[in-house]
C-alpha cells in the first residue's frame, strides 16, 4: 500500500504506527481519572464533576492548539526542539519553545513530530483533570475553565518544554555530562507533578470543603460516592497508562522495539506491587483494606512508572510500586490530619508525591553516571519553580476568577447549583451531618 | 508566612543551578544540589505552617 503522506522521520512505518494505535488508546488514562475523581467527589456534585472532565479536556486541548503548542517548539522539522537559548556560564539553556502560532506548518511536520504533538496534546488534558479532582464539591465550571487555561498556555508549556523537546533539563546529560539528562518519557514531571503541586495549589486557595476541618476534633471524614466508578477508573486508566509510557518511550527516548514488552511488563508491575502494598498497609491500619485508598496506591503506582517504567528492570518496577503502594495511604492521612489539605481525589500524594518518587527512582536506578543527580535538578525545578509559578498564577486568576463556589452553592451541590439537576435524580439525598 | 515560603523556594532552585555551573565534580555537584533542595523543603515547609496557621485563625 502506497502511504498518503511519505514516511519522512527517524521512525520506521511500523514504529510509526504502533505509536499511532498506542496514542489512540492514550485517552483512556483520561477516562480513568475522570472517573476516579467523580467517584471520588460528593453523589450531589457527580454530573458537574464529569461534565468538569469534559470542559476541562475541551480548553485544555484548544488552548494548547492557540497557545500551549507554540511554546513547547517540536514544530515544523524540529525533533530536537525549536527553542529561546541564553548563555550562562557558556552553556545554552533552552528554557522555552519557539514554534509556530496556531499549529501552522503541522501538515508539513515530519511525522514524529506530529505525533508528538497528539501526545503533548493528550498530556495537557490529563495534567489538567488533576487539580480538577481535587478542588470537587467546591470548584465553579468557569473556574476549572480557567485554571485549565492558564496550565495549558504557561505552565505545562514550560515543562515539557525543559523535559521532552530539547529544553535545558533534557540538555544536562549533553551541557553538564549528567547521564541521559532529565528523564520523563511517560510524563512524571510534565503530568503528574505539574497536576499534583497545580492541585496542591487550588486546594490551599479555593480552601477546604465547608465542615471538613471543624473548629474542634479532628477532620470529618468525607468519603466518595461512587467506589464503583474509582475502582473500574483504575482498571480503565492502566490501558492508558500502557500507552502514555509506551508511546513515551518511543517519542521521548527513542526506545527501540525490543524494549517496549518491558516498559509496558513494569507499567504493570509497578501499579500491582503498589496496590498490594496500600491492601497490606489499610488492613493492618485500619482493620480492613480501604477501597478508596487502594485505588489511589494503584494510581501511585502507575504515576511512579511514568518516570521510570522504560529505564528499569522488572525487580526495580517492583521496588518503586512497593515504596510507592507503602507511602500512599499514609501521605493521606498525614496531608489531611496532619497538614489539613483538603484533597478529595489525593492528587497531591498520588501525582506530585508518586510523580517526583518515581523521578527519583529513575535516577537511582538507571545506573548511569550523574544521572541521579540530573533527576535531582528536575526535581528541584519542579518544586522550587513550579510550584511557586502556578501558586502566584492562581492566585492571581482567583481574584479575576473566584474558583470556589458561594456557600449555599456548595450546601445544596455543585449539581442542583451549576447544572439545575442532580446526577441521580430518582436517588434521595442524604442531608449532610456537617450542616447542622 | 505561605508567602515567604514560597519565595524562599525559588532560591533553592538557583543553587541546584548554581551547583551544575560551580562544581564540575560529581560529589561536590551533588551536595550542592542537594542543599537547594533541602532549602525548597525548608521553604514548603514554611508554606504549610503558614497555611496551617492561617486556617487556624479564619476558624477562630
Amino acid at each position: 500500500m502506497t502511504p498518503l503522506v511519505p514516511v519522512a522521520s527517524g521512525l520506521s512505518e511500523s514504529t510509526f504506527a504502533l505509536c499511532l494505535v498506542l496514542l489512540v488508546l492514550a485517552p483512556l488514562a483520561i477516562a480513568g481519572v475522570a472517573l476516579i475523581n467523580t467517584g471520588l467527589g460528593r453523589s450531589r456534585s457527580a454530573a458537574q464533576a464529569l461534565l468538569g472532565s469534559l470542559v476541562v479536556v475541551a480548553v485544555a486541548v484548544i488552548v494548547f492548539a492557540l497557545v500551549g503548542a507554540s511554546l513547547i517548539g517540536n514544530l515544523p522539522g524540529t525533533p530536537g526542539g525549536a527553542g529561546r537559548i541564553f548563555q550562562v556560564a557558556g552553556k545554552p539553556w533552552n528554557w522555552i519553545g519557539a514554534g509556530p502560532f496556531l499549529l501552522i506548518g503541522l501538515g508539513s511536520a515530519p511525522l514524529e513530530s506530529q505525533l508528538a504533538l497528539i501526545f503533548e496534546f493528550l498530556a495537557v488534558a490529563l495534567a489538567a483533570l488533576i487539580p480538577w479532582g481535587s478542588g470537587a464539591d467546591r470548584l465553579k465550571l468557569t473556574a476549572g475553565a480557567a485554571i485549565t487555561a492558564v496550565l495549558a498556555a504557561i505552565a505545562f508549556p514550560l515543562i515539557a518544554h525543559w523535559t521532552w523537546t530539547g529544553g535545558w533539563l533534557s540538555q544536562l546529560g549533553v551541557n553538564f555530562s549528567l547521564g541521559a539528562g532529565f528523564l520523563d518519557p511517560g510524563g512524571a514531571a510534565s503530568v503528574h507533578v505539574l497536576g499534583g503541586l497545580s492541585a496542591l495549589a487550588i486546594a490551599w486557595i479555593a480552601g477546604s470543603r465547608r465542615g471538613k476541618f471543624p473548629k474542634e476534633g479532628f477532620s470529618t471524614a468525607m468519603p466518595g460516592h461512587n467506589a464503583v466508578y474509582v475502582l473500574f477508573g483504575c482498571l480503565l486508566a492502566l490501558v492508558g497508562w500502557l500507552a502514555f509510557n509506551l508511546a513515551g518511550a518511543i517519542l521521548w527516548i527513542h526506545a527501540p522495539l525490543a524494549m517496549l514488552p518491558v516498559t509496558a511488563l513494569n507499567t504493570i508491575l509497578s501499579a500491582s506491587t503498589a496496590v498490594a502494598a496500600t491492601f497490606v498497609v489499610t488492613r493492618i491500619r485500619f482493620g480492613k483494606p480501604d477501597a478508596s485508598l487502594c485505588a489511589n496506591g494503584w494510581l501511585t503506582g502507575l504515576v511512579a512508572s511514568s518516570a521510570a517504567a522504560a529505564t528499569v528492570t522488572p525487580i526495580q518496577s517492583l521496588l518503586v510500586g512497593l515504596v510507592a503502594g507503602i507511602a500512599t495511604p499514609l501521605l493521606v492521612e498525614v496531608l489531611e490530619l496532619a497538614v489539613s489539605v483538603d484533597d478529595p481525589s489525593g492528587a497531591l500524594s498520588v501525582h506530585a508525591v508518586g510523580g517526583l518518587w518515581g523521578l527519583i527512582a529513575a535516577g537511582i536506578f538507571t545506573g548511569q553516571p550523574g544521572q541521579f543527580i540530573a533527576q535531582l535538578v528536575g526535581v528541584a525545578a519542579l518544586l522550587g519553580l513550579i510550584l511557586p509559578l502556578v501558586y502566584l498564577l492562581f492566585w492571581v486568576l482567583n481574584r479575576w476568577v473566584p474558583f470556589r463556589v458561594d456557600a449555599d452553592g456548595e450546601r445544596i451541590g455543585m449539581d442542583l447549583h451549576e447544572l439545575g439537576g442532580g446526577a441521580y435524580p430518582e436517588f434521595v439525598i442524604h442531608r449532610d451531618d456537617s450542616y447542622r | 508566612m505561605k508567602y515567604a515560603g514560597l519565595l524562599v523556594m525559588p532560591a533553592g532552585f538557583f543553587l541546584a543551578i548554581a551547583a551544575l555551573v560551580l562544581f564540575p565534580a560529581p560529589a561536590s555537584r551533588g551536595a550542592f544540589v542537594g542543599c537547594g533542595l533541602l532549602v525548597e523543603a525548608l521553604g514548603l515547609v514554611v508554606a504549610v505552617r503558614g497555611h496551617m496557621e492561617a486556617r487556624g485563625e479564619s476558624l477562630q
